[in-house]
């Protein structure tokens, strides 16, 4: 269809437990969220076809609309003739555990970190990274292999012309396996060659017929050079042919779609990197799920995606305590709390994963974990965002799949212009202000950084409309899908508590900030300030260490937050009954939570907040 | 908006029950549609390839890769014995020949003349599918498995540890509120399905090992004492692999939480009876839970209940647990269902149902935080 026609846009995200439908309509000049909805995904029994459940959400969406957008055998009525249909339909899907992968490679931290790239940044979860030096003997290797029974394995090793024999031995490890696909269990597992072309034969021999291997260009030709995008573009197919494929329903809404079905995560990395080039920034956006957090950043042109398959809000959330400890939860919650009890409660979150808190206190444990979850996550994504190891940089690097040459983390949080935060936990906060809380007690922004959160989670389908029409993707981005939470201005470098740490003015206004203070100024919603900040001796705000820094700064719903709490470093009092001071404080200045006064200790509360009612 | 309450878990007195039991990988039946079945009774069998051998022939006999081919003793497919040659370098002039041999019994499966290694296979491990539970075979699945047919209680616990078992219902208390002590587990509870009140501590679980009984059935448990008991933290809630000795179900959570009284009391019912009980919990995408059950073949099939009935829902008068805090594992009726979202204390708006404890109060709780009891 001429793009230019296109006046009504339907896209659905088929995730692990809810579809979701977005419609998408021109108005005048301009593409807008019309309506959404939602229904149950039904990838599962007893339904077992994931059409159901789509079918399901497109009903609630015309409801809503108040047209019909089935006809009356369910199918989708196109085109939009101005009273019927819509004109294009589009799909995501992370249904039934999403893309799961197995990645090889020979040296860890070059050709197998790479290939670990490519499948992320492709919408992969990587269960394993097999590599020739990682220690483990080969039957262990094997076992694992099948055990872990992957979708699909990406095999990359040896840059081209180099030594053949260890992406060999990789080959025969994983046709020694004979492993086979997780769903089909007839069906021969996928495998994708992405390593030294002299060796193609070689591992043809080996895999080509145990396996349905695929041959694509060599992810790391040299050791200066990445090349990501040809198995990227190759795995996402081969989800579609062979995974997909096998799933129940699949091949029904591959022939209802428009466009390729693309793995949920693939399509969020899209709208990233279609934001950070069209608005010149960096960025880092989060996905904090129930089972698995994704990251995205985008830094010099150069995206990267992790994730995280263990550290989430309800499945995983015994994890995040397991990895974070103890204390480090604990650091962020303003009531003490038996160790036993806490322990309990997530582990009652964990089996009941869709039930919410319904008392204060409970909320803030949740946060608290979220903070520990964003936090870890953001720790391995900042482990693999980084330079190709151990060769000197290349001047011409213009594919933004490229990373830098230094072997360093690419992730600079004193450069990062938007922190986008998404999943249940971050974009339903009660209040704005915890979504924003949460993520500067995450990610710890440094200097002038922007605020937000996905409103309803439409990036993926955003993400895959990019693809076929961007203006539109764009503009309902901007719209629609982004709730701007306002600025962080956080001055990094070692102060004494109590101390100035910064002063300026923000329009007219002036202001002053002390170490450990936080400040919300109000900066509301499309809002913009010209602020000059003046950083004291040895803190930096984004122009160098002591130096002013005059830049606009955006509002938000929340506002323009100084936090005068730290940076390299960031501590929280080590003393229990300051901390717990320092928490109120805090707690007051962005009015987090709906409680006492500063310096009252929450043990209690709850159960005056407790809702008990009486009568019908 | 999607309905957000959570299915209840199964308490059912009466129902017929349909059991897939497959085959990991495709093998043989050995019943037939119409077999009467024991719970311990193969129904299929099967062999998964065997454990796998890496060798470096080339490192170990000081050859280049190149020349492993032709060093070997052994062609691709042959039987190797283990302590047999499996390769010989030509030695020095002919003489000094180092032999290798095989560290395993199994077959030559590749030899590389590129990385200089070779795969031994170990022989293939059997794998076998029992009924699991008595009944009669409805169907046969073609080389893959069956499906068993059966009718009798039902009873699905919130969360398990350990695998498939079966053995005779007993009681160890009257009183579902009661936590479990050690005193309760006797002797003569070895090799039956034990159910205990509120609580089983580490203590309790041990002696329960001891005494070899095959399965717990309790309210509820602390996350250390169960820590403490496998001996690591359960990170995410994929069970029934566990080898513990004893198969575990929960029926209510975590911490002290009373059995609910329908639940305990229709295990009451059927002491005496043969149960059988998985502890496997995947609480994800195809949410799995634990399980009792109990078959009564020497009963008619009860005639409402063909195939699994779709819950009705959340509706003015049904039963509720409470799975979330305050009032967290208590029982209460729905009153009332407002239609539009309520300002609960967090600050959220949320969609709630009026409930009234079975204690009396009423309160206004989210409705994701109700469980529906499902008959």
């Amino acid at each position: 269809m001429d793009k230019d026609a296109i006046r009504s846009i339907l896209a659905t995200d088929c995730g692990s437990t809810t579809t979701k439908a977005i419609l998408i309509e021109k108005r005048g000049d301009e593409f807008r969220l019309a309506v959404r909805g939602e229904a149950p995904t039904t990838v599962e029994a007893p339904a077992e076809d994931v059409t159901r459940g789509v079918l399901n959400a497109v009903a609630e969406v015309a409801e809503l609309v108040g047209r019909p957008l089935l006809d009356d055998q369910g199918n989708l009525i196109q085109p939009f003739d101005g009273t019927r249909g819509v004109d294009l339909y589009l799909s995501t899907s992370s249904a039934g555990g999403g893309l799961q992968m197995m990645v090889a490679g020979v040296v860890r931290q070059m050709t197998a970190q790479s290939a670990e790239r490519a499948a992320l940044g492709a919408g992969a979860i990587v269960m394993d990274v097999l590599s020739s030096n990682d220690r483990r003997r080969p039957h262990e290797k094997i076992e694992r292999i099948r055990q872990l029974r992957p979708d699909m394995v990406l095999l990359s090793g040896g840059v081209d012309g180099g030594t053949q024999k260890h992406v060999v031995e990789l080959a025969q490890l994983i046709g020694a396996a004979d492993p086979r696909p997780r769903l089909g269990t007839s069906l021969r597992l996928p495998v994708i060659y992405a390593g030294n072309r002299e060796a193609r034969e070689q591992v043809q021999a080996v895999l080509g017929e145990r396996t349905a291997l695929e041959v694509v260009e060599n992810l790391r030709p040299s050791l200066e050079e990445e090349n990501l995008q040809p198995a990227r573009l190759k795995i996402q197919h081969q989800f579609l042919e062979h995974v997909m494929a096998q799933a129940p329903g699949y091949p029904r809404l591959m022939a209802m779609v428009d466009e390729p079905i693309m793995p949920t995560p693939a399509a969020v990395g899209l709208i990233m990197q279609r934001v950070a080039r069209e608005r010149g920034i960096s960025l880092v956006g989060v996905d904090i799920g129930g089972a698995t957090t994704d990251v995205f950043s985008v830094f010099g042109g150069a995206f990267n995606r992790t994730v995280s398959a263990n550290y989430g809000m309800s499945y995983s959330i015994s994890n995040v305590l397991a990895d974070a400890g103890l204390e480090d939860v604990f650091r962020w919650v303003p009531f003490d709390l038996p160790e036993g009890e806490l322990r309990n409660r997530i582990k009652n979150k964990m089996i009941r994963p869709t039930s919410i808190p319904y008392l204060v206190e409970e909320l803030m444990i949740e946060q608290a974990l979220a903070r520990e979850a964003l936090r870890l996550s953001f720790d391995q994504h900042r482990l693999l965002a980084t330079g190709l190891k151990g060769v000197q940089r290349q001047s011409d690097i213009a594919s933004m799949f490229d990373q830098g040459a230094s072997g360093h983390s690419l992730v600079d949080l004193m450069s990062l212009d938007l922190l986008i935060g998404s999943g249940g936990v971050l974009s339903h906060a009660p209040r704005r202000a915890q979504a924003a809380m949460m993520l500067m007690d995450a990610f710890l922004p440094e200097g002038v950084t922007r605020l937000a959160v996905d409103s309803i989670f439409m990036m993926p389908q955003l993400g895959v409309l990019a693809e076929v029409h961007p203006e539109a993707a764009t503009q309902v981005f901007e719209k629609d899908c982004l709730v701007e939470l306002g600025t962080c201005v956080a001055p990094a470098g070692p102060a004494r508590p109590g101390r100035r740490v910064l002063s300026g003015r923000i329009g007219q206004t002036g202001f002053t900030l002390d170490q450990g203070q936080l400040q919300l100024l109000p900066l509301g919603p499309g809002e913009v300030a010209r602020a000059v900040l003046v950083p004291e001796r040895g803190l930096d705000v984004g122009a160098g260490r002591g130096q002013v820094l005059e830049c606009e700064v955006h509002g938000g719903e929340v506002g323009l937050i100084l936090d005068g709490r730290g940076r390299r470093p960031f501590t929280l009092p080590p003393e229990k009954a300051a901390r717990l001071r320092a928490l109120a404080e805090w707690n007051q200045a962005l009015d987090l939570y709906p409680i006492g006064p500063v310096g009252n200790p929450l043990v209690g509360v709850p159960d005056r907040l407790a809702g008990e009612v009486t009568g019908g | 908006m999607g309905s957000a309450y959570v299915p209840g878990l199964k308490v059912t007195a009466s129902t017929v029950l349909r059991l897939e039991r497959r085959l990991p990988l495709k093998g043989e039946v050995v019943v037939n549609a119409g077999d009467a079945v024991r719970w311990d009774q193969v129904v299929a069998h099967t062999h998964l390839p065997g454990s796998v051998e890496m060798i470096n022939v080339a490192a170990r006999l000081g050859l280049e890769p190149a020349e492993v081919p032709e060093c070997m003793l052994k062609t691709r497919g042959q039987q190797v014995t283990k302590g047999e040659g499996l390769a010989r370098n030509k030695g020095f002039f002919g003489l000094f020949k180092a032999t290798l041999q095989a560290p395993l019994s199994g077959t030559l499966e590749s030899v590389s003349g590129v990385s200089g290694q070779v795969v031994l296979r170990g022989p293939a491990v059997p794998v076998q599918v029992h009924a699991y539970v008595d009944g009669v075979i409805e169907r046969v699945i073609p080389e893959e498995g069956v499906v068993v047919r059966t009718h009798g209680a039902h009873l699905q616990g919130i969360f398990g540890i350990g695998g498939e078992t079966a053995g005779e219902v007993v009681l160890a208390t009257g009183d579902p509120g009661r936590e479990m002590q050690v005193s309760d587990l006797e002797q003569t509870h070895a090799g039956k399905v034990v159910v205990g009140g509120a609580l089983v501590t580490r203590q309790v679980l041990d002696r329960a090992v001891e005494i070899g009984v095959r399965a717990l059935v309790v309210g509820g448990i602390h996350d250390q004492d169960l820590r403490d008991f496998l001996g690591y933290d359960l990170g995410v809630a994929i069970t029934g692999s566990e080898d513990k000795g004893l198969t575990l179900v929960l029926t209510e959570g975590f911490g002290p939480i009373p059995m609910a009284r329908r639940t305990f009391e229709l295990l009451a019912a059927n002491a005496g009876r043969r149960a059988s009980v998985s502890g496997a919990t995947q609480i994800r995408a195809g949410v799995i839970r634990p399980e009792i059950l109990i078959p009564h073949l020497d009963e008619p099939e009860p005639r409402a209940a063909e195939g699994p009935q779709a819950g009705e829902g959340f509706v003015p008068g049904a039963w509720v647990r409470v799975i979330r805090e305050p009032h967290f594992g208590h029982l209460a009726r729905v009153l009332a269902l407002p239609v539009e979202p309520v300002e609960i204390p967090t600050g959220a708006r949320a969609r709630v149902a009026e409930i009234e404890l079975v204690d009396g109060p009423r309160w206004i709780v989210p409705r994701a935080n109700l469980e529906l009891i499902e008959e």
